[in-house]
């Protein structure tokens, strides 16, 4: 509801404070509530009730589309963002557990700390329910139905946690029903029921939906370690100015240096780079880079970098540049051979960083080749740092040196019946035939082509002073598919 | 370089590897060269050059500017009997010498080749003379094709203008065009005379060699008698 209330505000007026506001998501009946305003509790809508329900008794609700992906991937994110009080935390599908256990004293306690993390989370934006609690299970039953900011000793557990609902074991649906029909409302009821009896009517349900286990782990019966995520490995190179500057090639070559070292450290070759200028007047600019194989020569990086920085604005100078690998893979040292020569196939592949580079990915291309009868659809281009492509065409007769892609129009100026025009003019020449060889006739691909393309008869044609063309005539006389078939200039022969 | 009687002279192109210098193949030197195409949309020129260039798995750094693009259409791989081009597409002649220069520096190339129309001012002989030597030190073959009027100075160790000349007779078919005759001048060379050859190509197909022929244009004879400088400098 935070998330949506400043992603909103950011773009259009919100509602008024006193309009109950809901998220909606798709249930099985038609769209149910997700998150409720402060104004929509006040008046007990729930979360979960189905929004034509919740409309038809306050007819002023407003209904907007929850998002759930962006919640998760912001729960994701402030998980790690979390990491600043505890090394270890997790993102749940409704909340983030850390575990502070030895961490509280640097905070000055663990009241102080909570009200640190309330602090912190409230400049975010964001309002956090926090609870403390001396298991994984009890912790996150008191941050859901206990008081905000609740602090639970190891010792007192069993009292803190017995006034709630069962519903705060999380259990699924049908096993609250069952409890309920039990008469077991609060935990502490279902931890005053015989274990054995327990156990016996839970013995075949999953471990999710196990009351008895569920309390066992709360109460710190049973273990419930936490299993964190591994923080992403970062490998960023930074330097810091004494004053502003403007121009950022002198200090390229140490933080490539660095950075260098880094992944030659960790074994890691970058794929993708990053440099970033951090402004005085608080902007940033960042240029990314790409090379064709993993690499780790700083002087590559500083000759690959330098040709980006030309389109970067310093403004009034910057004070921080970082160089930080995005993507990087595994680069083992290797030797190809023996006899001590260069690898010529890394100059080539830095020869295609430093072209794409400068140039751009879609200007550097291998050829690629495509099952196509239509001589301009034969050749496809991949961008080189896509990778090398294999394989090569094979066409049974012979194609021109040089393809013009769109074909060009020729003016016939005398037309023979059979085969090309005896004089045709083109690019405003005349050119007089001599010789022809042909027709090859390339039918329209019916499966790809619109309906009513026509077919194409190509003639090799030679002309009075030995140049060799390539013309087509698109269509026949009478097929019905257009006026009189025109003549096109497709290629020239060597 | 073989000479018979009756063909003027043969250059033996090596399949393998190699930089073939047409038409004295003992000076196997990669350095600049210009081809410059003797009249416009002849493609001539490219098939010259392409026949020149070496035999080999790496591949051709091809670098074309928008201009030449238009004009001379792009070269079309099926055409190329399995050489590998890495093509760069750029718009303006100055990347197109950038381009080139980083390609010739770049000892895993088979060769470089670079297309610009017309005559942009970037083009000097400045520029040129740096691509040759950044050619000689590198040992890659670099060729320059230039269309359009080409005016100006240019460092290129060869400059050769090529053109088509009617094709030989078909073997199977009289109104049909057969193999390509090219006329090929060289109209400014280092230690070497100029001279005007009728060439035509034999692509090593059917088990034959593959192979440049020479013809003197005038007919009165082999090169040597032709040019006495060149004789001269043989030794």
């Amino acid at each position: 509801m935070d998330r949506w209330r400043r992603i909103t505000a950011a773009q259009r007026t919100l509602p008024d404070e006193a309009v109950p506001v809901v998220l909606a998501t798709q249930g099985t009946h038609g769209p149910v509530v997700h998150a409720v305003s402060a104004a929509g509790v006040a008046r007990g809508i729930a979360c979960g009730a189905r929004v034509v329900d919740v409309q038809a008794i306050h007819p002023d609700l407003h209904v907007e589309q929850a998002d759930i992906e962006g919640d998760q991937a912001l729960l994701g994110r402030v998980a790690l963002w979390a990491r600043r009080w505890c090394p270890w935390t997790v993102a749940e599908h409704d909340g983030i557990l850390m575990d502070v256990r030895g961490a509280a004293h640097l905070f000055g306690g663990e009241a102080q700390m909570l009200r640190d993390m309330h602090a912190r989370f409230a400049m975010q934006g964001l309002r956090a329910r926090l609870a403390l609690g001396p298991t994984r299970g009890a912790a996150q039953m008191l941050a859901r139905f206990g008081a905000q900011g609740v602090i639970c000793g190891a010792d007192d557990v069993a009292e803190v946690l017995a006034p709630l609902p069962v519903a705060a074991l999380r259990l699924p649906h049908d096993t609250l029903r069952l409890l309920e029909r039990l008469g077991l409302r609060t935990v502490g009821a279902l931890a005053d029921v015989p274990r054995v009896g327990l156990m016996r009517r839970f013995a075949g349900t999953v471990e999710a939906a196990n009351p008895l286990l569920l309390l066992d782990r709360a109460l710190g019966r049973s273990a419930d370690p936490l299993d964190a995520p591994a923080e992403g490995a970062r490998w960023l190179a930074r330097v810091r100015m004494a004053e502003p500057v403007v121009d950022p090639v002198p200090w390229l070559e140490g933080l490539a240096e660095d950075l260098a070292a880094q992944l030659a450290q960790a074994e890691q070759g970058a794929r993708l780079l990053r440099v970033t200028i951090y402004r005085v007047d608080g902007e940033w600019r960042s240029r990314d880079v790409a090379t064709a194989r993993a690499s780790r020569d700083a002087l590559h990086f500083v000759r690959l970098v330098t040709g980006k920085l030309d389109g970067i604005d310093p403004g009034f100078g910057f004070d921080l540049m970082t160089l930080e690998a995005l993507r990087v893979e595994p680069l083992v040292l290797h030797q190809d051979r023996l006899d001590g020569t260069h690898d010529a196939g890394a100059d080539v592949a830095a020869l295609l960083d430093r072209l794409t580079a400068k140039l751009g990915p879609q200007r550097v291309t291998w050829d690629a080749w495509v099952q196509s009868h239509k001589p301009e659809r034969v050749e496809a281009r991949v961008p080189v740092l896509a990778g090398a492509v294999e394989g090569t065409v094979e066409v049974a007769r012979e194609r021109p040196l040089r393809l013009f892609d769109p074909a060009e129009e020729v003016v016939v100026l005398y037309a023979v019946p059979e085969g090309p025009p005896a004089r045709f003019s083109w690019r405003r020449v005349t050119f007089l035939m001599v010789r022809f060889e042909g027709p090859e006739r390339i039918a329209p691909e019916w499966w790809r082509d619109r309906s009513g393309t026509r077919l194409r008869d190509y003639y090799k044609v030679e002309v009075m002073d030995g140049r060799r063309f390539w013309l087509f005539r698109e269509g026949i006389v009478g097929d019905a598919r257009g006026g009189d078939p025109r003549w096109f200039v497709q290629g020239v022969f060597g | 370089m073989m000479s018979d009687s009756s063909y003027g002279q043969l250059v033996k192109l090596d399949n393998k590897h190699g930089v073939v210098d047409v038409p004295r193949p003992d000076v196997s030197q990669a350095v600049l060269k210009d081809a410059l195409s003797a009249r416009p949309f002849d493609a001539a020129v490219t098939a010259f050059v392409l026949a020149c260039l070496p035999r080999s798995k790496a591949p051709v750094l091809w670098v074309q500017d928008r201009a030449s693009r238009l004009e001379n259409g792009r070269v079309y791989g099926p055409a190329l009997k399995g050489m590998r081009l890495l093509r760069v597409e750029v718009s303006h002649a100055r990347d197109v010498l950038w381009a080139m220069e980083e390609g010739a520096g770049c000892a895993g190339l088979a060769a470089v080749v670079g297309e610009v129309h017309g005559a942009p001012p970037v083009l000097d002989f400045t520029a040129t003379k740096r691509l040759a030597m950044r050619a000689e030190a590198s040992g890659i073959p670099v060729w320059l094709i230039r269309s359009g009027t080409v005016e100006g100075l240019s460092a290129a160790r060869e400059r050769w203008r090529i053109g088509s000349l009617a094709s030989e007779v078909h073997p199977y078919n009289p109104a049909a065009p057969g193999a390509p005759m090219w006329e090929a001048e060289l109209f400014r060379a280092r230690g070497r005379s100029p001279g005007i050859w009728e060439v035509s190509h034999d692509a090593g197909k059917n088990g034959g060699e593959n192979r440049l022929r020479f013809l003197p244009r005038s007919g009165d004879g082999p090169l040597e008698e032709d040019h006495g400088r060149a004789a001269h400098a043989a030794g």
